[in-house]
């Protein structure tokens, strides 16, 4: 037996040899994976974006002066309102106009004009309609609204004299959620499917990817129809509410589990997977432990970019009035009140939920081609 | 003769699919407890109406909605005798709405040709758009042709179909002086076809296709982007360069042949998401193609109408597919010589 020996110089890596390999070699997947991202900046951007977003979500009801449903009949269609800071030249801090609407009977149309003499300063951290923080603690204030005997409708007011800004707040707690709730039921089932096909192969694998086929090759939005047409009326909102994105889901995953089992099928060849067997490790132990992790980053990506059709997929079915259903609030059911040209024509604010619906469609696949990007080693 | 048997091949898959789509069909229609005509005894019942009941009772009779699902399936389809014998699809018959009181195919008629006008419109408008676009994209990658491409492609991509159509429709009229609503102005309904009816029904047109296609549009474009740029960084097209062969011409030649392929089967996958887009937007436009219809049949549970109509969207996309494949193997000898072992 030889003892083994180095020497110094060779036994820590010079100057040189870090240039080498680049300082990236010390680094752990984590980090570089982290580094590469962020160097999409519209992609890290748009996953800020969204982190806020979803954040946000259980505290809109602090944020929205009004409650969803809280009706203002004195205000039908009222014009949105702008925030002043002076009134005259003098800084008088933010405040709105009071507006008297009107009914202009040769056009058939509200009329809303504002009291320009007197600003009305917004309170902040005021009581309005009660509602529960983070669906639990009950409480009535709000971080602004209007004093007594004015408005503040940011973005105008619907055809009930709701306000639209409030609504929109509060339908992206469910038009965010939908997608997510969808998109695990579609990972899981993708996950199950992809993986017994690509691990199994034979007979299962050609049954599962002749489905697979098939459900690729129908068009999604007549079955999401048809599926939502049958949940029954009487069902409470949040029932329906899930049933939706139910079947969002099931007909979402094909696709994932297609590239599941392209996945499984490389790796099943790999070395490590046959040790683990011959070690004796079961079948599903294999699957979880060795095969999953080695593509979970994979899936999230992909997921990523499959929850934007998810929630145009629940517009479009609550613009239809067969997804979610009313006294829920969501951007569909909102949009469902701008079916027609008459209110895009007067009343074009009542078209506004499609602007956080492009800006998060938009944001979830900048975020996911950034994610697929930085995943992949091979690319720099 | 290999082209032969591989069209053949496809041909079978295709309708051993139409079959599973067909159970698959009939068991969501039938998912909603009850069925149109037994809502309409309860509710007569309850009004007390007996004459009503006894004409409900003999069509639940005569449409076999008395029998088990596994049998009103076989006679839907007609694998199996109804009351007047084999009378199903399969023979031709549709089956009969309960809302409208009419055959099936009295009602769809016409819409049918119009739902594959809309939808063939659109795929030609994904071509013309996409091919020069995708390919000005990548020989000019990184330059301003590129970036307002993708920047219109991801806006056409995140807005949802239907306000998309909404929105250019108003300003279709107001500036454009488009036509509004439905497919055809309303004197030409039910008219046989003639020169003005076809101008009156391409004007309309315009906006649905626009609308239906731009998504798909997108996505294709910056596939073939993607596939071309793949191309262009190939030594060959480099040795083209330098021989001096003209950009153009070098372009067409050789890159654009061998990003061609995806591009053609990529109709598969797109056609699903385009029929949908239709159905959408035919709703919201209020055009005269199946969309509608199935709406109202599955709200109020018509479920011969509903049936059949996502048959039809189902044979349609599927039929589109089969075409695409067809191309594709005509295209590219090595799909062909691969047969049915896919």
């Amino acid at each position: 037996m030889s003892e083994h020996f180095a020497r110094p110089e060779t036994d820590h890596p010079s100057e040189e040899n870090d240039q080498s390999l680049g300082r990236d070699a010390y680094l752990s997947t984590r980090r570089l994976f982290f580094r590469r991202f962020r160097r999409h900046r519209l992609a890290f951007i748009s996953a800020i974006f969204l982190i806020i977003s979803y954040v946000l979500l259980p505290f809109v009801g602090f944020i929205a002066p009004y409650t969803p449903n809280e009706r203002n009949s004195d205000y039908l269609f009222a014009a949105p309102q702008s925030i002043n800071l002076f009134h005259e030249g003098a800084f008088v801090g933010p405040y709105v106009y009071a507006t008297t609407g009107e009914a202009d009977l040769t056009a058939f149309r509200w009329v809303y004009t504002a009291d320009k003499s007197t600003p009305q300063k917004l309170e902040w951290f005021c009581e309005g309609g009660d509602y529960r923080l983070a669906g639990l603690i009950k409480t009535s204030t709000h971080l602004f609204c209007a004093p007594e005997g004015t408005t503040v409708f940011l973005w105008g007011a619907d055809r009930l004299g709701r306000d639209v800004f409030s609504r929109i707040l509060y339908g992206a707690q469910l038009s965010l959620t939908v997608g997510i709730i969808g998109i695990m039921i579609s990972m899981t089932l993708g996950l199950f499917f992809g993986s017994i096909a690509g691990y199994l192969g034979g007979t299962p694998d050609y049954l599962i990817q002749r489905l697979i086929e098939i459900l690729r090759s129908l068009p999604e939005l007549p079955l999401w129809l048809a599926l939502s047409a049958a949940v029954p009326s009487h069902w409470g909102p949040v029932t329906v509410f899930f049933i939706i994105s139910v079947i969002l889901g099931l007909l979402d995953w094909p696709g994932l589990a297609r590239a599941v089992r392209a996945k499984f099928l490389s790796l099943r060849e790999e070395e490590f997977v046959r040790a683990a067997e011959m070690m004796g490790a079961t079948r599903s132990r294999v699957i979880r432990r060795h095969l999953l992790p080695n593509f979970s980053s994979h899936l999230i990506a992909s997921a990523a970019l499959s929850i934007p059709a998810m929630i145009l997929g629940e517009t479009a079915l609550s613009f239809l009035g067969l997804g979610l259903r009313a006294p829920a609030v969501s951007w569909g059911i909102m949009l469902n009140d701008a079916q027609n040209l008459s209110s895009i024509e007067l009343y074009p604010w009542t078209a506004i939920p499609m602007l956080p619906i492009i800006f998060v469609v938009l944001a979830f696949n900048f975020m996911g081609d950034g994610l697929r990007d930085a995943l992949d080693p091979y690319q720099h | 003769m290999r082209l032969l048997g591989y069209a053949a091949y496809k041909l079978l898959s295709m309708l051993v699919t139409l079959l599973v789509v067909s159970v698959l069909v009939f068991t969501i229609i039938n998912l909603p407890p009850g069925d149109y005509l037994s809502n309409q005894i309860m509710e007569l019942q309850a009004t007390g109406q007996q004459a009503g009941i006894a004409k409900a009772e003999f069509l639940r009779a005569e449409y076999s909605l008395d029998q088990p699902l596994w049998r009103q399936y076989l006679i839907w389809v007609g694998f199996a005798p109804g009351p007047n014998g084999f009378y199903g699809l399969l023979q031709g018959n549709f089956g009969w709405s309960f809302e409208f009181d009419q055959p099936v195919a009295d009602i769809v008629g016409e819409t049918l040709w119009l739902t594959v006008l809309v939808n063939v419109a659109a795929i030609l408008f994904v071509y013309v758009v996409a091919l020069p676009l995708g390919v000005l994209a990548a020989a000019r990658a990184r330059s301003w042709v590129d970036y307002s491409t993708a920047l219109v492609g991801y806006l056409g991509l995140a807005t949802p179909n239907f306000l998309l159509a909404l929105v250019l429709f108003y300003y279709g009229h107001k500036y454009l002086d488009l036509p509004i609503g439905g497919l055809m102005a309303p004197e030409f309904v039910g008219e046989a076809m003639s020169f003005e009816k076809l101008r009156s029904i391409l004007l309309h047109l315009i906006i649905p296709t626009f609308v239906v296609g731009t998504a798909g549009a997108a996505s294709m474009m910056q596939r073939l982007r993607a596939n071309m740029l793949d191309e262009l960084s190939k030594p060959y097209v480099e040795t083209a360069l330098a021989k001096g062969m003209r950009e153009r011409k070098m372009l067409m030649k050789y890159p654009l042949r061998v990003s061609l392929n995806p591009f053609i089967a990529d109709i598969g996958t797109l056609l699903p998401a385009m029929i949908s887009g239709s159905v959408l937007v035919s709703v919201v436009l209020g055009l005269q193609t199946i969309g509608p219809a199935l709406l109202t049949a599955l709200k109020t549970q018509d479920q011969f109408l509903a049936a059949f109509i996502l048959m039809f969207v189902a044979l349609l996309t599927l039929i589109g597919t089969l075409i695409s494949d067809m191309l594709l193997a005509m295209l590219d000898p090595r799909i062909r010589i691969g047969g049915p072992r896919k």
